[in-house]
C-alpha cells in the first residue's frame, strides 16, 4: 500500500477517468496524490482479515434501511421535451455528439 | 466575487425564530411577500460583500408568498413553515431555477425538476429565496473551490465561512434566509454552522431523500437543514424528513415529531466524550468552549462518561479513499452530451470527453477524480477501496456498540475556528484534516446536530458536535438544546 504514483500513473487514471492534463497540472497532481496516499497508508496498520466490507449503512441493523425493496413497477419519469432543451447540441429527440465512426 | 476588503467586517444579525414569525402571519400583522420582499433587500445590500447567493428566484418565491398570504386572509389553517424564507444549497435542483453546483461544467444548467426536499418545504409554506454559493460538487471544507468565487465568514470577512455548505451557514449568520438546507458528505453541514456560529443537522442516512441533489458520494451524501435555533433546526428535519419512493436508501421508519422530542428535559442521559477527539491538533480555545458545554450538561443532570472510540484515527483516510471512489464514478456523468458545457473544440467524441471536462472542473474535483479512479483500478482496488469499506464496518460497528452504553456523544464538530482565507488551499492533505471530527459520523450513517458552544477570545464561533444513534435524532435535538439553554 505505499505505491508511489509516477508521471505515467497520472496519465494513465486521467485517460481513465477522460479529463486531460496539462504538464503544469500532471505535476501538482504527481505531488498531491503522493502526499494523499502516503497519509492513507495508515490503514495498513489495521488488521481487517475477516471484516465484512460495509458500501452501503442501510444494511447495518436498526439503521432505518429494513425494508426498502420496492415492487419492481413501472413509473413515469421525466418527459422528454422537458429533458432534452439541457443539452448542448440536440434536435430534440436525440443528443447530438461529434462524429464517432469514419466512413 | 465579493469585493476586496483590507479591515474584517462583520455582518452577523440573528434571524427571528420561526414562532415569532408565524405568530405575525397568523395575526396578519406581518405579509408573507413583504417578509420575502425585505429579505431580498437585506439580500442585494449584503450578497456583494459576502457572496453567499449564487442566483435568486424571486418570481417564484413572491407567488408562493401571495400564496400563504392569500389562505391566511381567508382564515385558513397555515401549514408549519407558512411564509418563513428559506435558502437552497445549489446542488439542490430547483425547477427553471440554475443550478450549478458550484461548477462552471453545470452554468446555465437550469433542471427540470423539483428536488424532493424543495417540494415538501415549499408544500410547508416555505417561501424559497434562492440558490446558496458552495464548494464545487460540494467537494471542500472552505468554500473557496467554488467556480463562482468564496463566500466570506459573516462573523469576520477575512475568514472562511467553511464548507461546502458555506453559504447555507453564512446565510442564516448573516440573517440572509431565516434557515437554509445544505448537504453533509463529510462533514459540509456540521463544520460551516460551527464556523458561522449557527445550527447544523446531519439527519441518519436515508432520513431525507437525495433525489435531486447533484451527488458526489451517494453512501454518504446527505441533505440536511441549518437553522439559528436548535428547536428551528428541528422543524425543519421534521417537514424534509421521510419515506421517498425516488431514493432507493431512503428509509420508511416513520417521522417523529422532532420540535417535540427537542423540547424534552435531558435529566438522566447518559453523555459520552470520547478521548480521540480532545487530543493532538485540537485548538485549546474550542476545547475550553466544549468543556464548558459540558459543564452545562452536567448541571442539566445528564451523566458525563469518558469513552473511547479507537478507531477514529483511521476515519479521514478511510473517508478520502470512499468518497473519492464514488465521486469519480457519480461524476462520470458530465461528459458534454446531455446538459452543462461542452467544449466547443472538439472534432471526435473522446476529445469533446476530456476537454469539456478539462475546461468544466476545477482542481480539486479533478484531484478527487483522480484519487478514486486510482483507488478503484486494476491491482489497487483490494489496498485501498475495498480496505476502506472493511474500516468503515469497523466504525459503524464501534458507533453502534457505543450508542449501547450512551444516550449521545459529544465532541467538538471542528478542530480549530474558522481558519482564513487562503491559509490551507495550497495544501489538499491540511484542508481535508479539517474534517477529522465529522467524517466519523458520515461513515456510520449516524445522526448528529451541531449547536454552537460559545466563543474564542477574538469572538469566533466553536460549535459542540451532538451525535445520537442511528434514526436517533429526537435525543440529538435534546442534548442540543440543553447546551444552547446554557449559552448566555
Amino acid at each position: 500500500m505505499t505505491a508511489k504514483v509516477t508521471v505515467e500513473d497520472v496519465a494513465r487514471v486521467a485517460e481513465l477517468a477522460h479529463l486531460e492534463l496539462t504538464p503544469d497540472e500532471t505535476g501538482h497532481m504527481l505531488h498531491d496524490l503522493n502526499a494523499i496516499l502516503d497519509y492513507v497508508a495508515q490503514l495498513s496498520e489495521l488488521d481487517t482479515a475477516g471484516v465484512a466490507p460495509l458500501a452501503q449503512v442501510t444494511e447495518l441493523e436498526g439503521a432505518g434501511g429494513e425494508g426498502l425493496l420496492r415492487q419492481d413497477t413501472v413509473i413515469p419519469s421525466l418527459d422528454r421535451g422537458a429533458v432534452m432543451p439541457q443539452a448542448p447540441e440536440t434536435d430534440q429527440v436525440f443528443f447530438k455528439v461529434p462524429k464517432v465512426i469514419e466512413r | 466575487m465579493p469585493s476586496e476588503t483590507k479591515t474584517p467586517e462583520t455582518f452577523v444579525e440573528k434571524p427571528k425564530a420561526f414562532a415569532e414569525m408565524r405568530e405575525g402571519i397568523l395575526a396578519g400583522s406581518v405579509k408573507s411577500v413583504d417578509l420575502a420582499a425585505s429579505y431580498y433587500e437585506r439580500i442585494e445590500q449584503l450578497n456583494p460583500r459576502l457572496n453567499v447567493y449564487l442566483s435568486l428566484t424571486k418570481d417564484r418565491a413572491l407567488e408562493h408568498a401571495a400564496e400563504v398570504d392569500a389562505t391566511a386572509a381567508k382564515g385558513d389553517p397555515l401549514p408549519p413553515l407558512a411564509g418563513i424564507p428559506v435558502g437552497i444549497k445549489d446542488v439542490l435542483v430547483m425547477r427553471g431555477a440554475p443550478s450549478t453546483a458550484g461548477s462552471k461544467i453545470l452554468q446555465g444548467y437550469q433542471p427540470p425538476y423539483d428536488a424532493t426536499v424543495v417540494s415538501k418545504l415549499e408544500a410547508a409554506g416555505a417561501v424559497l429565496l434562492g440558490k446558496l454559493n458552495c464548494d464545487e460538487f460540494a467537494m471542500g471544507s472552505s468554500n473557496e473551490n467554488s467556480a463562482y468565487g468564496p463566500v466570506l465568514n459573516p462573523v469576520d470577512t477575512g475568514r472562511v465561512p467553511g464548507g461546502s455548505s458555506g453559504g447555507s451557514a453564512a446565510a442564516v449568520a448573516a440573517n440572509m434566509a431565516v434557515a437554509t438546507l445544505g448537504t453533509d458528505t463529510g462533514g459540509s453541514i456540521r463544520q460551516p454552522a460551527s464556523f458561522c456560529g449557527v445550527v447544523g443537522v446531519l439527519p441518519t442516512y436515508g432520513r431525507v431523500s437525495r433525489y435531486g441533489l447533484i451527488a458526489f458520494a451517494s453512501s454518504l451524501d446527505r441533505v440536511g437543514p441549518f437553522a439559528a435555533n436548535v428547536r428551528d433546526a428541528a422543524t425543519m428535519l421534521g417537514v424534509i424528513a421521510g419515506h421517498d419512493p425516488m431514493d432507493a436508501t431512503s428509509s420508511p421508519v416513520p417521522v417523529p415529531d422532532y420540535a417535540a422530542e427537542s423540547d424534552k428535559p435531558v435529566e438522566g442521559l447518559r453523555i459520552g466524550v470520547p478521548a480521540e477527539y480532545f487530543g493532538e491538533g485540537l485548538d485549546s480555545e474550542v476545547r475550553a468552549c466544549i468543556e464548558q458545554g459540558i459543564t452545562t450538561l452536567k448541571t442539566a443532570g445528564c451523566t458525563v462518561k469518558p469513552i473511547s472510540l479507537p478507531h477514529t484515527r483511521y476515519a479521514i483516510p478511510a473517508y478520502y479513499l470512499v468518497a473519492t471512489a464514488e465521486a469519480s464514478a457519480n461524476l462520470a456523468r458530465f461528459d458534454g452530451v446531455r446538459y452543462g458545457y461542452r467544449s466547443p473544440a472538439s472534432d471526435t467524441l473522446s476529445a469533446m470527453y476530456s476537454h469539456s471536462r478539462d475546461e468544466g472542473f476545477g482542481a480539486e474535483v479533478k484531484r478527487r477524480i483522480l484519487l478514486g479512479t486510482y483507488a478503484l483500478s486494476a491491482g489497487y482496488y483490494d489496498a485501498y477501496y475495498l480496505k476502506a469499506q472493511q474500516v468503515r464496518r469497523l466504525l459503524a460497528e464501534e458507533f453502534i456498540r457505543m450508542f449501547a452504553e450512551v444516550d449521545a456523544i459529544v465532541t467538538p464538530t471542528a478542530p480549530t475556528p474558522a481558519f482564513k482565507l487562503g491559509e490551507k488551499t495550497g495544501d489538499p492533505l491540511a484542508m481535508y484534516l479539517a474534517d477529522i471530527y465529522t467524517v466519523t459520523a458520515s461513515l456510520a450513517g449516524i445522526c448528529g446536530v451541531t449547536v454552537p458552544c460559545g466563543t474564542t477570545r477574538t469572538g469566533l464561533p466553536v460549535g459542540m458536535q451532538v451525535l445520537a444513534a442511528h434514526m436517533n435524532e429526537g435525543t440529538a435535538f435534546r442534548v442540543a438544546r440543553a447546551v444552547e439553554a446554557g449559552q448566555k
